[in-house]
């Protein structure tokens, strides 16, 4: 039994990874990332400051395209969806076979986008080559974050341009309205000690705990002082770090958690 | 006319007397075995030739006017217990030895070559390794330290020492000097009407180069380099600075020149590149800077309170993460006519200066001023988009601090370019 579920869900996130793989955007998504990445390192020979570059890059564009990718995709191959439901199969696993199916093809093509302009400028035996996986991992996590949370708002909102709406509120308080909040609420404490405050902050915020797991690897992060040297403190130890991850992943399994949920109870 | 040639005569014999000079050589098969018995036996005036070796005698104290010359660079040895070369006489020339291996002492400055009460003295082309001070200057007066190379093995600043130290103490020239990896490179206190010029000062835990209730000094075509800070004044007037770089001074609580409480001071015609902080002032007054370039450091110039009349023109500020930083009142500081490169206005009447005033602090700055833990927002979407909108048309940002003259193109200092 559980050797046929897992095929079943095999079949389906092969389906609409390789459905993902031949569509035209993915490619433009990919040639995007190359494009970028080899004009950056053309252009600047310090690798520190590539990786800034594209990682500011990074943490608008993986995300907002992320969920945009999955919420059309999901409105799109509903017809597809209904047929799949008709059939004898377990409901999560349609619907999480498709997001893997989104998120991985995704992730897949960053990975390339940036991966071979590093790979031709020779990052392997560089000092670089941290940075480069920490950014590469980053932009895995943001992928599936995001999608997840986008197939979550579609499964909700029947409503094309309600689902569309929410997404973009997701990912605009994600990316910018969090700092925000985060800065005003900084400015009106800072009577108080914050490090703590600012620490718990930056964990429940997927894309800023990612720039500052990239940040904290460079140079840059002497800049940071106190607060920075606070972060890096608790991100040096082993625990901090794996807490760190903990957290994006927890980003990842909570709405993968409620698509299982709102799936199954769903009335279609 | 006889009369006239005795005297050439007379002449001639005293000046020959007065070279007369003995030379006194140390080597393991000569006469003197020890630069100590070697010292005891000269006069003053004699040269002591000291021929390559090693010679492990302790302390050796030098109290006669005395030229020692090291032939080979001849090794004096402290085996890790005492001070080596005590200099305790006006006009010793102390060349070419290798000092090394002093004994750190929590008690007693132990130094590699020390000068005491002494003055015309000259310290040239000497190597010291691990000494605890390299060359240690004090109450000493119109001498030379000069092309000297001083390695130490500094770890922590409790339990190191300086370089080359310097101690109640006028008329100085350190030149030409190699120093790394100790406390300070060069440290002056209560040092009036001396110079530094063409040092490299590296690796330094603390400060490359530190006045400490110094005046009348100047420094200039020095190399400041990964040190804890590159340069640190304090307490000091009238010091002035050029042609000197100060890079890759970067840390947390680094600087390339830390100014503290000092007054009427010239800047100009320095390279600060890629320190976290390249000018920190803290009640520093009636200072210019002109003509230096700052270039891709974290602050270019972070001003704390207490700061007056100081006047920031003709420099450029080119892709510092922030330009400028002011915690209180502008006071009377200005920085007009400077070239920015974050400066976007435009130049109508072509006269090279822009049109619309530049304001060299952003928002986010003045808020990581007030609230130092926003930093960790630094390079987040939010933040560009504040400072962006703030450079397009300001509301929020309440400092009056402007470049009401900013220049358009970048100037073009001639530099001295020194060697690496």
């Amino acid at each position: 039994m559980s050797y046929q579920t897992e095929t079943i869900m095999n079949k389906i996130l092969k389906y609409s990874f390789f459905d993902l793989v031949r569509s035209r955007w993915i490619y433009i998504y990919c040639a995007f990332y190359l494009l970028f990445t080899f004009s950056l390192l053309w252009l600047s020979s310090d690798l520190s400051k590539v990786v800034i570059s594209l990682m500011n890059v990074m943490l608008v564009l993986v995300p907002l395209i992320a969920s945009m990718f999955s919420i059309m995709y999901f409105y799109n191959s509903r017809e597809f969806t209904e047929l799949l439901l008709a059939q004898p199969l377990k409901r999560s696993h349609i619907f999480i076979g498709q997001y893997l199916g989104v998120a991985g093809s995704l992730s897949l093509s960053l990975i390339i986008g940036i991966s071979i302009p590093f790979l031709l400028y020779g990052i392997i035996g560089s000092a670089e080559i941290w940075n480069y996986f920490t950014l590469v991992i980053i932009g895995i996590f943001l992928s599936f974050i995001f999608s997840a949370i986008a197939f979550f708002i579609a499964l909700r909102h029947e409503n094309r341009i309600k689902g569309f709406g929410l997404t973009i509120l997701v990912w605009l308080f994600f990316a910018v309205i969090y700092d925000g909040f985060f800065l005003l609420g900084l400015v009106f404490f800072n009577e108080y000690p914050l490090e703590n405050f600012t620490l718990a902050a930056s964990f429940f915020n997927p894309i800023d705990l990612s720039r500052i797991l990239i940040l904290l690897k460079l140079d840059i992060s002497a800049l940071m002082g106190f607060t920075g040297a606070v972060f890096r403190k608790l991100l040096g130890s082993g625990l901090g770090m794996s807490l760190a991850y903990l957290s994006l992943a927890l980003w990842v399994i909570i709405p993968i958690w409620g698509i299982r949920r709102v799936a199954l109870r769903k009335d279609f | 006319m006889y009369k006239l040639l005795l005297s050439i005569i007379i002449c001639l014999v005293l000046m020959h007397s007065k070279s007369q000079a003995a030379t006194l050589e140390v080597c393991s098969t000569c006469r003197w075995t020890t630069v100590t018995a070697a010292i005891q036996a000269a006069k003053a005036g004699d040269r002591i030739l000291v021929k390559k070796g090693l010679y492990q005698e302790g302390q050796i104290t030098v109290d006669k006017p005395l030229h020692l010359i090291g032939e080979g660079f001849p090794i004096l040895d402290g085996k890790n217990e005492t001070e080596i070369l005590t200099v305790m006489a006006d006009g010793v020339i102390v060349e070419g030895f290798q000092v090394q291996n002093v004994g750190t002492d929590y008690l007693e400055d132990r130094a590699g070559i020390r000068v005491r009460k002494s003055r015309d003295f000259v310290i040239r082309n000497n190597k010291l390794y691990n000494t605890f001070f390299g060359i240690y200057l004090e109450h000493s007066k119109y001498g030379v330290v000069e092309g000297n190379e001083l390695v130490g093995k500094a770890v922590d600043e409790m339990s190191s020492g300086n370089a080359i130290h310097v101690w109640y103490s006028k008329g100085i020239l350190v030149t030409g000097n190699q120093v790394r990896n100790h406390r300070d490179g060069i440290y002056f206190e209560f040092v009036d009407s001396s110079k530094v010029r063409d040092n490299l000062s590296e690796d330094n835990l603390r400060y490359g180069l530190h006045f400490m209730f110094s005046n009348d000094d100047d420094y200039s075509d020095n190399i400041f380099r990964r040190n804890g800070a590159g340069v640190a004044v304090m307490f000091s007037k009238r010091v002035n600075m050029w042609d000197n770089r100060f890079e890759h001074n970067w840390g947390v609580s680094s600087y390339g020149l830390l100014l503290k409480e000092i007054y009427d001071a010239e800047i100009w015609n320095n390279i600060f590149k890629e320190n976290s902080i390249a000018i920190f002032l803290e009640g520093a007054t009636r200072i210019n800077y002109h003509h230096n370039d700052f270039i891709q450091n974290g602050w270019a110039i972070k001003m704390s309170g207490g700061c007056l009349t100081n006047k920031v023109y003709d420099n450029n500020f080119i892709g510092n993460t922030f330009d400028l930083s002011v915690s209180s009142h502008v006071n009377d500081n200005t920085f007009d006519h400077n070239y920015w490169s974050e400066y976007t206005g435009y130049d109508l009447d072509r006269d090279g200066i822009g049109d619309i005033p530049f304001r060299p602090m952003k928002l986010f700055g003045y808020v990581v001023n007030q609230t130092p833990e926003a930093i960790i927002l630094l390079r987040s979407t939010f933040v560009d988009l504040i400072n962006f909108s703030e450079k397009v048309s300001p509301i929020f940002t309440p400092t009056n601090v402007f470049d009401n003259e900013p220049l358009m193109k970048r100037l073009v200092f001639e530099k001295i370019i020194l060697n690496d």
